[in-house]
């Protein structure tokens, strides 16, 4: 298991969000509705969108990993669920300040797809308490895999689920997101979530490569260990703290 | 086939014999209406608040029974017998889902009558409620048995369980009360969306058989 950071992705990443948000703020129009604050908009939904296909996107990466059986599909699967975690953060607190804008509260029980994400949220927090619970290295990541496959699953039925009871008590017209969305506005969201997607790649990606970077330092380590105990190398046993500064 | 009448022979044997769970679950149920009582300041109840009281009942004296449904095997070393056994993870998985919702529909035939006396639940609306039941226990066993085998193998195996399976159970909560809710109506029972959320239910036991007969393999290796 070997990753490197990459090179041009984040380059990508910060061109084409700054160009998503200079186009968010001098070529889209504000919402004839809502006003200023439906900008908030081409922040929250990206994330949203991302963390959700993040989401998924562990789900098969649990798939193959536990199909090949190679660590390196456990740790692509962690590290797709920690990102999207991180961006599920920021998909909640977006969402606070936009429901508190056009809403006045902060929290809205009868908006579906808030609260499905809540749940699909507290989910995947589970993930870290029952991953470090399992001490042997193996059937960890086999048991990780194990709950991305079926948390995988879960999501679009909670999402069914939760539209359904909401849908009920207030009948809502079934717009998609971009329904009522110019020509102009679908461009800029197009360029944001493109923007989100790119940077939620290059977080893994750097992620993974740091995941890799620690994992083989601890092999030198041990490595650097076992020869200084073993008394056959030239290098006098170094300290451990000396050996980190080196 | 056989291995599957074997194990669950043998858990509703043990059962019968220790009366460890079933008991224990009936009891925590009666108690926790009582707590309800007094909880929710009312005496009778109706619809939606009756369709909670019941289905958050029953699905955390489920969670008693989950987190005991494997400590045998892992304690007196059943998971290693059935690993070195030629037979297959799924028939141990099909096991116990039998056996989870063998004791929940034990639990119900106990705790909805007494729910239903505590509250002035009219009896017309528990017929229906008893379809509903059997689906969501369905639902419950699944995931609680997928949880559970999970769970019974980490460090902090009584935190992991409740912890993993609130979240996932929430679906069932939501169709189960929403089929449940206009049944146990103060004029009697309706059948408003009632087809629509046991079909929801359904869909939900479903995926999670599949997922669990896809994957149980995997948590059996070692």
């Amino acid at each position: 298991m070997s990753f490197k950071a990459p090179r041009i992705l984040p380059a990508l990443t910060v061109v084409t969000l700054a160009a998503g948000f200079i186009l968010v703020f001098y070529f889209a129009p504000n919402d004839a509705d809502q006003g200023f604050i439906q900008k908030i908009f081409y922040l929250h939904v990206p994330l949203a969108v991302c963390a959700l296909v993040g989401f998924m996107v562990a789900a098969v990466q649990a798939i193959l990993h536990l199909r090949s059986g190679d660590p390196g599909w456990d740790a692509r699967s962690y590290v797709s669920i920690h990102i999207s975690v991180i961006l599920g953060v920021a998909v909640l607190i977006t969402g606070s300040i936009w429901a508190r804008a056009s809403w006045g509260k902060w929290f809205v029980w009868d908006e579906p797809t808030l609260v499905s994400f809540l749940i699909v949220f507290l989910l995947y927090c589970t993930y870290y308490p029952l991953r470090y619970a399992i001490e042997d290295r193996e059937r960890q990541a086999r048991y990780a895999s194990v709950f991305a496959i079926t948390a995988g699953a879960f999501v679009p039925l909670n999402f069914l689920a939760v539209r359904l009871a909401e849908s009920l008590v207030h009948p809502r017209v079934f717009a998609t997101a971009d329904g009522g969305l110019t020509p102009k506005m679908t461009v800029t969201f197009l360029v944001c979530l493109a923007g989100m997607a790119l940077l939620w790649q290059t977080l893994v990606r750097f992620e993974l490569a740091a995941k890799s970077t620690r994992a083989r330092l601890a092999r030198l380590r041990r490595a650097l260990d076992q020869d200084a105990v073993a008394g056959g190398s030239r290098i006098a046993p170094v300290p451990r703290r000396a050996s980190g500064a080196g | 086939m056989n291995a599957f009448r074997a194990i669950l022979a043998k858990d509703l044997r043990t059962e019968l014999r220790t009366l460890e769970s079933v008991p224990a679950m009936a009891l925590f149920a009666a108690t926790t209406f009582v707590l309800f009582r007094f909880g929710l300041d009312r005496t009778t109840l109706e619809g939606s608040l009756a369709a909670g009281v019941l289905l958050a009942t029953v699905l955390f004296a489920a969670i008693l029974a989950i987190n005991r449904v494997f400590v045998a095997e892992r304690e007196q070393g059943g998971f290693d017998v059935i690993r070195l056994a030629p037979v297959d993870g799924t028939s141990l998985f099909a096991a116990k889902v039998c056996v989870l919702a063998i004791y929940l529909l034990a639990l119900e035939l106990i705790a909805v009558p007494v729910f239903a006396i505590l509250f002035g639940v009219g009896a017309a609306g528990l017929a229906p409620l008893a379809a509903v039941l059997v689906l969501a226990d369905l639902g419950l066993a699944t995931v609680g048995a997928l949880v559970s085998s999970i769970a019974v193998n980490s460090r902090a195996r009584d935190l992991i369980g409740p912890l993993l399976l609130l979240p996932l159970l929430v679906p069932v909560m939501i169709a189960a009360a929403g089929a449940a809710e206009p049944l146990l109506a103060a004029g009697g029972p309706a059948y408003g969306e009632f087809g629509q959320w046991m079909a929801i239910l359904a869909l939900y036991d479903l995926v999670f058989v599949a997922v669990g007969y896809a994957v149980y393999d995997f948590l059996l290796e070692d």
